[in-house]
């Protein structure tokens, strides 16, 4: 039956075809190298990249411990608890969803690995443990966007409340156990592997892995249709509940090894503190990195970039001294510019809510 | 009638994008009481121009002088102030409100808000202008067709007494019915004193009701015919720019056994619907809209799940109930609404053409970029997709070639049963032609194909056994020596007796 796409059968027979030669329907000019390779590396990265370096020269300049090992050090382990959370956000507005419950999901697992780390003193149990809780949290979130028909953002927005309140319950509010002493939360949150810290291993290693999924492989690709068009991928034949589910339990278990590795920082399971407030930087760097909320658009290395340009900024400002406050401001307009810039050049009308 | 005092006038009209030149150098009169018809194939320029006379885009240069002033129109508002409104071929309708609403949604805020006397005015311009059987004033947005939809457009151009109208292919979503009351309605507006374009790629339409005929290929003018002094293969070869000795012709092909065969299929849009395919056979569906053709094509692809009966391909029951499991079954689907269906638009030619059989090109989970480029290869070169390269997005394709593209993608899969819904709408005459080849070839390679179609030649002209469709029955079923015009609308219209 594979007559339709046999080699020596043309599709247009001889008789059928009056018609010349395809005409050229528009006239395009001849795109230079210099264009080439812009387009290749992609005019959003290029001028993240040219931000970075504009923001490394001002605080290199006026203080030059910016450029010492051990800053690029604070700087690297600083961004990778958010980073990772950026990374997977990225994956679900790629879908077309979003899921603001991320920074529960993370203190929730890191109060769990501390407590059954302290229960079972194995580290392999609170670690397993953990992201299995936020697997679980994950379903959750999936089960209840695709089979309760909710809105991802209403959704989420309810478990962020939710999580965040069990991780209080069982926790009492308070730090929970000890993990400062075990060679291995040691491990990840001060040791190095060839020079290079252990936290900024873990970002590197699930980024890359993110990008070869959404790049290279039938997952990601679908992932890319279902946020593009999912009428179009249903057709297609995809299931789309299965996408959405399971990129879900993959945001909770990115989330749970974010909050493990907050544990691994502070010694101790933080049901709040450390991972409140993830999810709206997270969404921040995703967006900043080109990912568009309505779905099909984004991609890893865009926001990984945006992820250094937000932490290189918040310590070049802490080591010239300026006001958190007024970090806090100055991260907000950096997102408000960088989206305006893009916005205008793809030259969408200025008339209602854009999509 | 060449006296007619000319309503608007544009020389010279010009406008890029980018590097692309859309149009050069474009004329057009409209004189009032004449309906003047627009034409040209797809990415000639038509929709280009009717959004600069809708305010959407400045002219890079050129003149647009209405009642021999020249204007300039900042936005759509200014062209609305100026007497002018064009009509969107896909309307935006507010779900939430009703057609009374939706048809005076601009002008609301401007009067006291009266609801029983929006709806007494809405009910008299319905019927004023004929369609007060077609559409009721209280119907929400979100139930409307497409031929209301198009309706309720339609009419919030009317009621806001424009003197120029445009209208950008108007009956590509109506049927029969809806297109003869459309017609009165263009007749009226013209003894009305109102200057009429008219956008369409539908010869007998425009013989019927044009009085001139401008025609533009790739952007650029090409003149203007008074309808009494052109013919249709002047037109097409205006719009070609060549000659289409043979518009359409197909050779039946051997018939095979039966591949497709619904046993009295019934879910909420569909009923008792009996209908088999032969290998190499093309059954075309005809009925009005609103029959529930379409929706059988969804049934049949999955989307909807049957809810009695059995779907039998090549002699095995298949259980179907998601696209996926028709897809298993050998069931191809290219769905009436391309963009919003069938396409990923910002997504380029080659991954548009490999979303079905990507994991046939795959490794584990990882595709090959080869095996795709190969692929999209093969049907750019064997559909003549018209595209500077696979890795061109779709959004920037024509019409034509975004429906070569669906093809492509379902040809790929090596279907044993092709459905195509309107597989020719809003496609230009010279691309028409090459998807009629297509289907013919694919029905010699012993496809067995469905076509469901509103055009009547079409269905004519390409199926070798017609069903026809009226109220989510079958109300009957023509060979090709049996059909006719007049016997397809017959059965078509037999509603009541369905219902």
């Amino acid at each position: 039956m594979n007559i339709v796409t046999r080699k020596d059968t043309p599709v247009l027979s001889a008789q059928t075809d009056t018609r010349p030669p395809a005409p050229k329907e528009m006239e395009v000019e001849r795109v230079s190298t210099f264009r080439r390779v812009i387009t290749a590396i992609g005019v959003q990265n290029i001028s993240l990249i040219f931000a970075i370096v504009l923001v490394v020269a001002i605080i290199g300049i006026q203080n030059p411990l910016f450029f010492t090992v051990p800053n690029l050090k604070v700087i690297g382990t600083a961004i990778a608890i958010v980073g990772l959370l950026a990374v997977v956000q990225t994956i679900v507005i790629i879908l077309g969803a979003l899921d603001i419950s991320v920074g529960s999901i993370a203190g929730l697992a890191s109060v769990t690995s501390a407590m059954i780390f302290t229960s079972t003193s194995s580290a392999a149990m609170g670690v397993l443990g953990a992201v299995a809780i936020g697997v679980v949290c994950g379903l959750v979130n999936g089960c209840i966007i695709v089979f309760g028909r909710v809105n991802p953002v209403i959704a989420t927005l309810a478990t962020l409340a939710a999580f965040k309140g069990i991780a209080q319950l069982i926790s009492d509010g308070r730090a929970q156990g000890y993990t400062g002493a075990d060679p291995f939360f040691v491990f990840l949150a001060r040791g190095t592997l060839l020079g290079v810290p252990t936290l900024i291993l873990v970002l590197v290693l699930v980024a890359v892995l993110a990008h070869v999924v959404l790049r290279y492989t039938t997952i990601g690709r679908n992932i890319y249709a279902v946020g593009g068009n999912n009428i179009a991928s249903r057709l297609g034949g995809i299931n789309i509940n299965r996408y959405i589910i399971g990129v879900y339990m993959v945001t909770g278990a990115v989330a749970a090894i974010a909050g493990i590795l907050i544990t691994a920082r502070t010694g101790s399971g933080q049901p709040i503190s450390g991972s409140e407030g993830l999810e709206l930087q997270a969404i921040t760097a995703a967006a900043l990195g080109g990912a568009a909320l309505k779905g099909g658009k984004g991609a890893i290395a865009g926001t990984i970039l945006a992820v250094i340009l937000l932490g290189v900024l918040t310590n070049g400002m802490t080591l010239l001294g300026v006001n958190t406050f007024w970090q806090n401001v100055a991260q907000g307009t950096l997102l408000v510019v960088a989206v305006v810039i893009q916005q205008l050049r793809s030259g969408e009308r200025r008339i209602g809510i854009p999509g | 009638m060449t006296h007619e005092p000319i309503a608007l006038r544009a020389t010279g009209i010009t406008k890029s994008f980018g590097p692309v030149r859309a149009l050069r150098g474009v004329e057009l009169e409209l004189r009032s009481g004449e309906v003047t018809a627009l034409m040209g194939e797809n990415g000639a320029g038509k929709s280009t121009l009717l959004k600069i006379l809708n305010g959407d885009f400045r002219p890079d240069d050129g003149v647009l002088s209405i009642d021999g002033v020249p204007t300039v129109f900042g936005d759509p508002a200014d062209s609305r102030a100026a007497g002018l409104r064009v009509i969107a071929q896909e309307p935006e309708i507010i779900a939430a409100v009703s057609v009374a609403e939706n048809i005076f949604v601009g002008s609301l805020g401007s009067v006291a808000y009266n609801r029983k006397a929006l709806l007494r005015r809405t009910r008299d311009e319905l019927k004023r202008w004929g369609f007060d059987r077609t559409i009721r004033a209280e119907s929400l947005g979100s139930e409307l067709s497409p031929a209301q939809r198009q309706i309720v457009e339609i009419m919030r151009a009317v009621v806001s007494k424009p003197r120029i109208i445009c209208f950008d292919e108007p009956t590509s979503s109506l049927g029969d019915d809806e297109v003869t009351l459309l017609f009165a309605l263009i007749r009226q507006l013209q003894a009305e004193g109102i200057a009429v374009a008219y956008v369409s790629h539908r010869m007998g339409e425009i013989f019927k009701l044009a009085d001139r005929i401008t025609v533009l290929r790739d952007g650029s003018f090409v003149g203007t015919q008074l309808v009494a002094e052109t013919n249709h293969d002047e037109l097409v070869r205006m719009m070609v720019g060549r000659d289409l000795s043979q518009f359409f012709h197909r050779e039946p092909a051997p018939l095979g056994k039966t591949v497709l065969e619904l046993r009295n299929v019934g879910n909420q849009y569909v009923d008792g619907i009996d209908l088999t395919v032969r290998a190499g056979e093309v059954v075309g569906i005809a009925g009005l809209v609103g029959a529930g053709r379409s929706e059988l094509m969804k049934t049949i692809a999955g989307d909807y799940p049957i809810a009695s009966g059995e779907i039998v391909v090549d002699d095995r029951v298949w259980r179907i109930r998601q696209p996926a499991d028709s897809i298993r079954a050998g069931i191809g689907f290219a769905p009436e609404e391309r963009k919003a269906e069938a396409l990923l638009l910002q997504r380029s030619v080659r991954d548009n053409a490999a979303l079905v059989v990507l994991r046939t090109l795959s490794r584990w989970i990882f595709v090959s970029s080869r095996a795709e480029r190969a692929l999209a290869k093969t049907y750019i070169d064997r559909l003549r997709i018209r595209t500077p390269s696979a890795e061109q997005l779709v959004g920037n394709l024509s019409g034509g070639n975004q429906q070569k593209v669906v093809l492509a993608r379902w040809l790929a899969t090596a279907p044993k049963v092709l459905l195509l819904d309107e597989p020719t709408r809003g496609i230009d005459v010279g691309a028409k032609s090459e998807i009629y080849a297509i289907i013919d070839e694919l029905a010699h390679q012993g496809v067995a194909v469905i076509v469901v179609s509103s055009e009547l030649p079409e269905v004519l002209g390409v199926s070798d056994r017609i069903y026809v469709m009226a109220a989510g029955r079958i109300s009957g079923e023509l060979t090709r020596s049996e059909a006719s015009e007049e016997r397809i609308l017959a059965l078509a219209m037999d509603e009541d007796v369905a219902a």
